[in-house]
């Protein structure tokens, strides 16, 4: 099975679940004045959730096939091996790893380690040159974010 | 009226309010290039400032200028890097973008400031004569039209997707849907769907989605893809060298001009449709009624392409201050902040401030004009500049644009969960890219869902249940045309492929 059809599949579950927490979970703690209404904050999410599996199925049977032929400039998921795909979940990591630092250890230097790691990761090897971009960088951003637009970055680390 | 212009042309030229002109537009263009700040969070930036004024045209005029600018500076990293940081930009970069990749940046960048110039031109003088009587127009639609009209929006982006894609781009459409009814909406006081957690109260942020959505897929693209950040013929990319579009170029675009200025316009002016929308459609009307050798071209670097969404997009922006101005009620989101800064400012907009307030009126009309006429004079000399960020090495380049996407996600929530959804939902995005789905129809589908939901709510209170659907004429014809919109395609992609397999009948 192709990996549209996988997807179809996970989409299909996705909705079924949506659709069990609309048609079964939601409406048993709605307060009795809503109940006399024509409409209840599940009546879309049954619509959708109905809509939903009903395109998923669709895609899954196959009904429709794909005639766009693969161009140059698309990536071959079945030859990831042969892309740089340990650089691409490096930088993934780092960014998670940059989303959990940002608060403890302040806006500045949770960025000039972001981009410095990053560069690096990609081969970047003139820390001379890298390390005060970074610097430059991020100093000029939390300048024009904190200064100028107003609103507050944590600049260093907490307790500072 | 012809009083209530010249008083209006006084205003808007007077030396503050150009002023005010110029810097709205310089600031949107700059800030509305970085991806992840849109025109929305830009002008909520901008209203502190423009209270602080005083003078409400002057500050209506300032924001308008912004708004303006941030549209075009989306276009601009739409074209050159493929991140839209507004959604109205997205249509631009399917054509933008390839042509940007072919070398042809600078070509891109000059059709795109024509087009918005001309459609933000002709949109002006549209709105200069039609405000007035397109405001009854908008009155004559119900919620129930407007519930109609958006699942006619909804199916026209899917139904376009592109043959075999139809129902791929449906699912991600009803996948965005589904995503825009997590959280806290206005209509029910009750959070949806949030599994509570705190975080998702407010449901998913539009900025967080649309960055996962485009800018971190094609990032994290340019880095499996080393091959990927050079031109075709082994130079980098990044020198602008043509910026001159030739005579051919020029007649294709001038009927796209033409017929999306009109259109766009009046799909601003409707509450609800926005330059989104008519970015959107103008698109698909513009490759459907091409010649079949123009349409194999669109989406591959076609400059009608272009032309078409980039001059919707800023019609369809003038024209929804049509009914903020003349109904009071905003059409988008950004003119619901327009509107939000309007009352701050002690102006009630509705049907009496062209009467009480002619000089406002009038002096935001004149100013648009000059707005558009800035922003081609701003533009079109700073483009080899702007386009110098792709002239930056590529160890540089992603980090950098990694670092935008995460910031602007991270701006304005300081709220780390956000930049881990981003992050997750890029990489789920990146997988649905591999596996050829459309991602464009689950943005649009989230951005409208709020809206859909809200007008079939309001419709179904009123009919007492959902007999509007077959009651109302118009809103019956325009669903039809939605299901025609989508099963025409499909059907007849089917039976094509079924053809040339030789087992469909001969008819």
């Amino acid at each position: 099975m192709a990996l549209d059809r996988w997807i179809a599949l996970i989409f299909f579950v996705i909705c079924g679940v949506y659709g069990y927490t609309a048609f079964f979970l939601m409406d048993a703690g709605l307060p009795p004045f809503m109940q006399r209404n024509p409409i209840w904050p599940s009546t879309f999410p049954k619509v959708l959730a109905i809509l939903g599996m009903i395109c998923s199925l669709v895609i899954l049977a196959g009904f429709e096939k794909s005639q766009k032929e693969p161009e140059a400039m698309d990536i071959n998921y079945r030859r990831l091996t042969d892309y740089n795909l340990g650089q691409a979940v490096l930088l993934i990591c780092l960014m998670i790893l940059y989303a959990f630092s940002l608060r403890p250890i302040g806006f500045l230097v949770s960025t000039v380690l972001f981009l410095v790691m990053a560069a690096a990761t990609l081969g970047e090897r003139r820390f001379v040159v890298l390390i005060p971009v970074a610097l430059i960088a991020a100093g000029s951003i939390w300048y024009l974010v904190q200064e100028v637009l107003g609103i507050f970055l944590r600049p260093w680390p907490m307790g500072f | 009226m012809l009083e209530g212009l010249m008083v209006g042309l006084s205003t808007a030229f007077s030396f503050t309010n150009i002023l005010m002109i110029i810097g709205g537009c310089l600031i949107g263009t700059f800030i509305g290039m970085l991806p992840g700040l849109g025109p929305m969070s830009i002008i909520a930036i901008m209203i502190p400032v423009a209270i602080g004024i005083g003078d409400p045209s002057a500050a209506l005029i300032l924001l308008a200028g912004v708004y303006y600018g941030a549209i075009f500076g989306g276009s601009t990293s739409s074209i050159l890097i493929n991140a839209p940081g507004v959604a109205s930009t997205v249509a631009t970069s399917f054509d933008g973008y390839p042509l940007a990749r072919q070398g042809k940046a600078g070509k891109a960048l000059t059709i795109a400031a024509i087009s918005s110039f001309s459609g933000g031109t002709l949109g002006a003088v549209l709105l200069l004569i039609f405000a007035p009587m397109l405001a009854s127009v908008a009155l004559l639609f119900h919620s129930s039209e407007y519930f109609a009209l958006m699942v006619v929006g909804l199916s026209a982006i899917a139904a376009f997707a592109g043959s075999g894609q139809v129902f791929k781009a449906l699912l991600m459409t009803i996948i965005g849907l589904i995503m825009s009814t997590v959280g806290e909406g206005a209509l029910f006081n009750l959070p949806r769907f949030t599994g509570g957690i705190m975080d998702l109260q407010s449901g998913f942020g539009f900025i967080t989605l649309a960055m996962a959505m485009f800018a971190l897929p094609e990032a994290i693209y340019l880095v499996l893809d080393p091959k990927r950040s050079q031109q075709e013929d082994g130079s980098k990319t990044g020198e602008i060298k043509e910026l001159r579009i030739t005579r051919e170029e020029a007649r294709a675009i001038l009927p796209v001009i033409g017929r999306q200025s009109v259109q766009g316009f009046l799909i601003g002016v409707l509450p609800g449709a926005g330059a989104t929308i008519a970015s959107f459609l103008g698109y698909a009307v513009e490759r459907n009624i091409a010649r079949k050798e123009e349409q194999e071209q669109i989406g591959e670097g076609s400059v009608k392409g272009l032309a078409a969404p980039e001059t919707a997009n800023n019609a369809a922006c003038t024209g929804s201050f049509v009914p903020l101005l003349t109904l009071g009620i905003p059409g988008s989101g950004t003119t619901a902040i327009l509107l939000g800064a309007l009352i701050a400012l002690n102006v009630s907009p509705g049907p009496r401030l062209m009467i009480d307030e002619p000089d406002i009126f009038w002096a935001v009309i004149i100013s648009m004009y000059l707005g558009n006429l800035v922003l081609l004079i701003l533009n079109l000399p700073l483009i080899p500049y702007i386009a110098k960020i792709l002239a930056v090495p590529r160890n540089y380049l992603i980090p950098f644009i990694l670092f935008f996407t995460l910031m602007g996600a991270y701006i304005g929530q300081n709220n780390a969960t956000e930049l881990l959804l981003l992050v997750g939902f890029g990489v789920i995005a990146t997988i649905l890219r591999f596996a050829d789905y459309p991602l464009a129809p689950l943005l649009i589908g989230f951005i409208l869902g709020r809206m859909l939901e809200d007008n079939f709510a309001r419709a179904m209170q009123l009919y007492d249940g959902p007999a509007f659907l077959w009651e109302r004429p118009m809103t019956t014809g325009l669903l039809l045309l939605a299901c025609l919109l989508i099963f025409l395609p499909a059907y007849r992609a089917r039976r094509a492929r079924l053809r040339a397999e030789g087992v469909a009948d001969a008819d």
